[in-house]
């Protein structure tokens, strides 16, 4: 074991751009193990784990850049530390532009800037989206770690200024059809979102811009905003802003059930202001959406469907079945595929809210579902590393993504994952979805497809057959194009669905089948 | 109107702190924008990041 390490105080690099880099750094034939990174508890905590925390890393600072390596001998250390440093000036080369150093520099620079986009670590979060409000400057704030009262104050000071404040955890937003953060490109219309999902508001933007009609605004406003304790302060501007614009026609609601007396309140926001509103409350009960008027959608998908409707001023229908041609003999010779002991779904997202539909739609259609963020708690995973029965996991929450990036943009966590849901014999389907648009991997598709093969091989060693089944939430427009990322998969056998839901459930149609047949 | 509904009309021009990649993908959609170089306030020692706030 050779463990060397290499601290430079006071020089700050961002979380991702250390993680991909660690990732890279892991890759060097000869490296045992790496991680690079700033001197945070987690980040040591990290290296501990690898026994890659040496005494003198210990007493570093979340403001010190590290790296901390274990290779077959100290030349692949050198050659590891170079790379890391061409890594690192790559970056620093690719952007040429002048960067001040603080907020009030940038502000010097460019003082008519109207927004602030801010992703930095959630304990100095905060801090800089107040200085940016109190600045008169509107906010979104990536950033997670910041706690429930910062963001109420936060939230307080916007409403008093008149200023959007999106976020703390807000991941997606398309203002002026800019897509800020995780989102894709949208046709412009005259439906306008706001949302505290950020797939959530993904799956439907894109649904709106698959069925021809498009979007005006998608305001983000974190998932903690229809709390008791937040009251839905941002929910409720974002409302009446798009009430007041004259480009929305038809407005959007999205977020998980709210707090009981927030539901009204913005229902009620939704109902003074006389749009029509379709509300989806990912799981929610849709009977008090109807009784303020709003219309309640019962997937991403059908929201969009009934948004777009609605915008046309065509008769509005519950959309709960398919959209593609031969569906019945899709589930038919994916049935006669499997093997006795074929029994389960697995279900590897990366975008939670796009678990979340797909748990709510099969818990209703198959009956139980394991996950690590499970409907009911009975049905939490005892190890989340393992499926049991029908598991449908979200790799993009915290329990993955402690020190590393997340899946939407890294998807190494789903690639270990496929290898070994493969290898268990009561797999029956395989379902995944692929975000698309700014933000995420600039090839999702093409990053799983080796291992969409090994899996293949995995199963045809005892002659079995596993079935995929994906869906890519992107558009064409999207920097990674929906035709192209479609048409890898499919190359792979992998079936491709036109929508979250709509996988779903066929998936669950071959299990019923199957159910039926044995 | 509300400022909300103001920005509406306007042209995007942000400011973004922290990751780079969302500042390049602002700049790929052709919106101005200056990211900062940031770093920690006050070498990221809390006591006097809150004597800072307070000389505002």
């Amino acid at each position: 074991m050779a463990l060397k390490y290499l601290i430079r105080e006071n020089t700050y690099y961002d979380s991702v751009t250390l993680m991909i880099i660690s990732r890279e750094v892991k890759k060097i034939e000869g490296v045992k193990e790496v991680i690079v990174g700033m001197g945070t508890e987690l980040n040591k905590e990290l290296a501990g784990n690898l026994n890659l925390l040496t005494p003198e890393l210990q007493k570093i600072t979340p403001n010190d850049f590290f790296i901390s390596l274990d290779s077959i001998d100290d030349n692949i250390a050198k050659k590891a530390f170079a790379f890391v440093d061409e890594l690192l000036s790559k970056k620093k080369a690719e952007s040429e532009d002048y960067q001040p150093s603080t907020f009030e520099s940038a502000l010097k620079y460019m003082p008519d800037a109207n927004l602030v986009l801010i992703s930095l670590p959630g304990k100095y979060a905060a801090r800089e989206a107040k200085n940016s409000l109190l600045n008169n400057k509107h906010v979104m704030l990536f950033s997670d770690n910041v706690t429930l009262e910062e963001e109420i104050d936060l939230k307080k000071l916007a409403k008093q200024r008149g200023l959007l404040m999106m976020g703390p955890d807000c991941g997606t937003a398309i203002i002026n059809h800019v897509a800020l953060a995780f989102a894709n490109v949208i046709r412009k219309g005259p439906i306008g979102i706001v949302g505290a999902s950020g797939t959530g508001i993904q799956e439907v933007t894109v649904m709106i811009d698959k069925l021809g009609s498009g979007i005006s605004q998608a305001i983000g406003t974190g998932g903690r905003d229809l709390k008791a304790e937040v009251g839905g302060i941002m929910m409720i501007e974002g409302l009446k802003a798009l009430q007041n614009d004259p480009l929305t026609e038809v407005i959007v609601l999205i977020s998980k059930p709210p707090d009981k007396e927030v539901a009204r309140k913005v229902l009620s926001v939704l109902k003074e202001g006389k749009k029509p509103s379709v509300v989806y409350f990912v799981g929610g009960d849709p009977e008090v959406i109807r009784e303020y008027g709003s219309i309640p959608g019962l997937s991403l998908e059908d929201t969009a469907h009934k948004a777009a409707a609605t915008a046309k001023g065509i008769p509005i229908e519950d959309f709960t079945g398919f959209t593609v041609i031969g569906i019945d003999k899709i589930i038919k010779g994916e049935t006669k595929k499997l093997k006795e002991t074929q029994r389960y779904i697995r279900g590897l997202y990366t975008g939670g809210t796009l678990c979340d539909e797909a748990m709510i739609i099969l818990s209703d259609l198959i009956g139980d579902i394991y996950s690590n963020i499970p409907l009911k708690p009975e049905g939490k995973l005892s190890d989340i590393n393992k499926s049991y029965r029908h598991s449908l996991i979200d790799l993009g929450d915290d329990e993955f993504t402690r020190g590393k990036p997340h899946p939407m943009i890294d998807p190494y966590v789903r690639q270990e994952r496929i290898l070994s849901e493969a290898k268990d014999k009561e797999t029956a389907i395989i379902l995944m979805d692929f975000v698309l648009g700014f933000g995420s991997n600039p090839d999702p598709a093409g990053e799983m497809i080796p291992y969409i093969r090994k899996a293949g091989e995995i199963t045809a060693k005892d002659g079995r057959h596993i079935c995929m089944i994906s869906s890519v939430c992107g558009t064409e427009k999207d920097p990674q194009n929906l035709i192209e990322q479609e048409k890898k998969l499919k190359k792979e056998g992998v079936i491709v669905m036109p929508s979250n839901a709509q996988a779903v459930r066929l998936a669950a149609a071959i299990v019923l089948s199957r159910r039926k047949s044995t | 109107m509300t400022k909300i509904n103001e920005l509406f009309q306007e042209e995007l021009k942000i400011i973004n702190m922290g990751l780079q990649s969302f500042n390049e993908n602002l700049k790929k959609q052709n919106v101005k924008t200056v990211q900062v170089d940031w770093e920690p306030p006050a070498g990221g020692n809390k006591k006097m990041l809150s004597w800072l706030d307070k000389l505002k």
